[in-house]
């Protein structure tokens, strides 16, 4: 392999890595506070992307305003599940929950196929997208640049928000410990609904990007990048922003790598996630960055 | 076994059923499409029992059954096609020296399927049995996707993505029927002796099961082979029935169905199970209607085709939000309580 080849793939990576970070980051902020494995998180990437899709191919918007609508309505609908599904069943036994989250994505998946029609749709880069830069031998699409640095920048949102903000200092009170922060006089149904708009909004962000980047859009499009996405949080630490972005930066590294080095096994690509988080549940099933979840008694 | 008179019952009850079953098939009194049904409801029902004895009873909750039911397609396929219809269907790959000979009776495949995906269970068991609920959820799905890639992949011995078509249709009415009762009488005997007692322990309170002495992980590991391999029989049943099998059917949809029936009979209740099969097959064979075209006389409702999905996870959403305990909770269906409810209405 050329040294110029191996940038490529690196970028590839960085790309790849950069758009599971987005969703990984909404499964680790629900489950640090829920601890419930939002099975439709990535079901909300499919419908941000959908949205941007019916956005500028039927209704002609440009592709700012497109993209700025479709994260909005996903993050309405983010919220709107947390309501209906989540909610009622907060202090049921969590498989509960998580039953409940496999249904409401089951049930946008089949909403998808009957709203959207089953048929995967061809999506349009915008033109400024499509131009490549030359570094040297390397060539790199306007995309490929351009999606770790929209990530940079949401994560740095995010980062300030969490850290630096009242809100946010209100949902790191609340995954330490619901009832004090209760006690403490905070809004916890709103705090909750807000870490909900925030994930589905950056889950929207991803979709849209992943929509760019493999031009097409289909109803069943999240399943496996949420998935994949739940792994990169595992990896990196479940509960912790920066575990995510590592962990889905990680994730993307080790899918693209390892079919860059040994092709014979690309078909096997969907599986390195799943085996990867088989060893880290083995290994050190609290993550790169997770802290030791105490087991109540 | 104390031979009293609700034992009686029972096996009088199973051999009517039987009985019944052979003189409709034999006769063909129902149509094909009937038949179809309860033959599938039968095989559902051996899922259901399985995925709730791993969860209902035991308290794991597996999202892997997919993958066990596709082991056991696999291996039941493979031992009943014939060698030559084998070297004719594969075609990406010729297929590979033992499993190109292979010809087993049917009886014996079924077993086989349930054999393989009991041996794959005691591998992924002894690592994946440590993590907590939803964690074991997420890896067992992952196990069930990694089984699907490779059966992709290897084509060899699985055809690849192209599946296999033609499996000899051995499952009759009466195979099902038996199955699903063997599964039954074996999962009853260990669940309401002292093995069931110990694992509806460990789903309650694992800590104090420690407590008491009783070997927690192990009780898990034989609860959840024992799940497996029942899920691989009926992976196996479902293959000769539907007579098709590729990888893309076995994808966590299947698994959901089944925890569907699970849930929705009730977790912990055999005889829930059983209900919960049969009525949510029935429901989904009914709600077919609702995806053809309508005709009310002065307007007509166009097909919308994918419909049946929504109303199906709608009304999943709505059990688990309403009424968690299913159908018939924790609580089963005996003679005793048939009596209690007739002294009630009476």
């Amino acid at each position: 392999m050329t040294l110029e080849m191996f940038f490529q793939h690196c970028f590839n990576a960085l790309t790849l890595g950069s758009l599971y970070a987005l969703i990984a980051i909404g499964y680790t902020m629900v489950y640090g506070i829920l601890r419930l494995i939002n099975f439709a998180h990535g079901d909300i990437l499919m419908v941000g992307a959908y949205f941007v899709f019916f956005g500028t191919f039927a209704y002609g918007w440009p592709w700012g305003l497109a993209a700025i609508l479709a994260i909005v309505g996903a993050s309405v609908i983010g919220v709107a599940i947390e309501r209906v599904a989540y909610r009622p069943l907060r202090d049921a036994p969590r498989i509960s929950a998580l039953i409940s989250a496999i249904a409401v994505s089951f049930f946008i998946e089949s909403l998808a196929v009957v709203v959207f029609s089953g048929q995967p749709r061809p999506v349009l880069q915008p033109e400024w997208l499509i131009s490549e830069w030359q570094l040297g031998q390397v060539r790199i699409p306007t995309l490929t640049a351009f999606v770790p640095a929209m990530t940079a920048i949401l994560v740095a949102v995010l980062l300030f928000v969490v850290y630096k903000t009242k809100p946010g200092l209100a949902m790191r009170a609340i995954s330490k410990d619901i009832e004090t922060t209760r006690l403490m006089g905070v809004r916890v149904d709103n705090i909750i609904a807000f870490t909900f708009c925030i994930g589905s909004a950056l889950a929207a962000a991803s979709g849209i990007m992943w929509a760019l980047r493999y031009p097409q859009v289909h109803p069943y499009m999240g399943i496996m990048p949420g998935l994949k996405a739940f792994i990169a949080a595992v990896f990196g630490g479940i509960g912790s922003i920066q575990g995510a972005v590592i962990g889905g930066l990680a994730l993307g590294f080790v899918e693209i790598m390892t079919v860059a080095f040994l092709p014979e096994l690309s078909g096997y690509r969907d599986a390195f996630a799943f085996i990867l988080l088989v060893l880290v549940l083995v290994i050190k099933p609290t993550g790169l960055l997770g802290e030791r979840m105490e087991e109540k008694i | 076994m104390r031979f009293n008179l609700t034992t009686l019952g029972n096996i009088l009850l199973i051999l009517l059923v039987g009985g019944g079953l052979w003189l409709v098939e034999r006769h063909e009194l129902i149509g094909d499409y009937q038949i179809y049904i309860v033959k599938l409801i039968f095989i559902n029902a051996i899922l259901a029992l399985s995925l709730n004895l791993i969860y209902g009873f035991t308290g794991l909750f597996s999202l892997g059954h997919a993958g066990f039911m596709a082991i056991g397609a696999y291996v039941g396929a493979l031992c009943t096609l014939l060698p030559e219809q084998k070297e004719m269907m594969w075609i990406l790959d010729p297929i590979i020296w033992p499993f190109s000979v292979l010809h087993t009776p049917f009886w014996v495949a079924v077993l086989a399927g349930g054999v393989v995906a009991m041996l794959f269970a005691v591998v992924i068991a002894v690592p994946v049995l440590r993590l907590g609920d939803d964690y074991l959820g997420i890896a067992t799905l992952g196990f069930a996707e990694i089984i699907r890639v490779f059966i992709v992949n290897m084509s060899s011995v699985t055809n690849g993505s192209l599946g296999i078509k033609g499996i000899p249709a051995e499952a009759t009415l009466l195979t099902c029927y038996v199955w699903m009762i063997i599964t039954l009488i074996v999962l009853a005997r260990l669940l309401f002796g002292n093995f069931g007692n110990v694992l509806r322990c460990i789903r309650d309170n694992e800590i104090a099961a420690n407590v008491m002495g009783i070997n927690v992980f192990n009780y898990k590991v034989l609860s959840f082979c024992l799940g497996a391999f029942f899920a691989g029989v009926g992976g196996a049943l479902l293959g000769s029935h539907l007579s098709t099998i590729d990888p893309k059917m076995f994808n966590f949809l299947l698994t959901f169905n089944v925890l569907m029936f699970v849930v929705a009979g009730g977790l912990g209740s055999l005889t829930g199970s059983l209900l919960g099969a049969g009525i949510i097959t029935i429901l989904l064979e009914w709600l077919r209607a609702i995806e053809e075209p309508m005709d009310f006389g002065l307007f007509e409702i166009p097909g919308i085709p994918g419909m049946r999905m929504v109303v199906f996870s709608l009304i999943l959403l709505l059990i688990i939000l309403f009424r968690r305990e299913g159908i018939m909770g924790t609580r089963e269906l005996t003679w005793k309580s048939l009596r209690r409810l007739g002294r009630k209405k009476a």
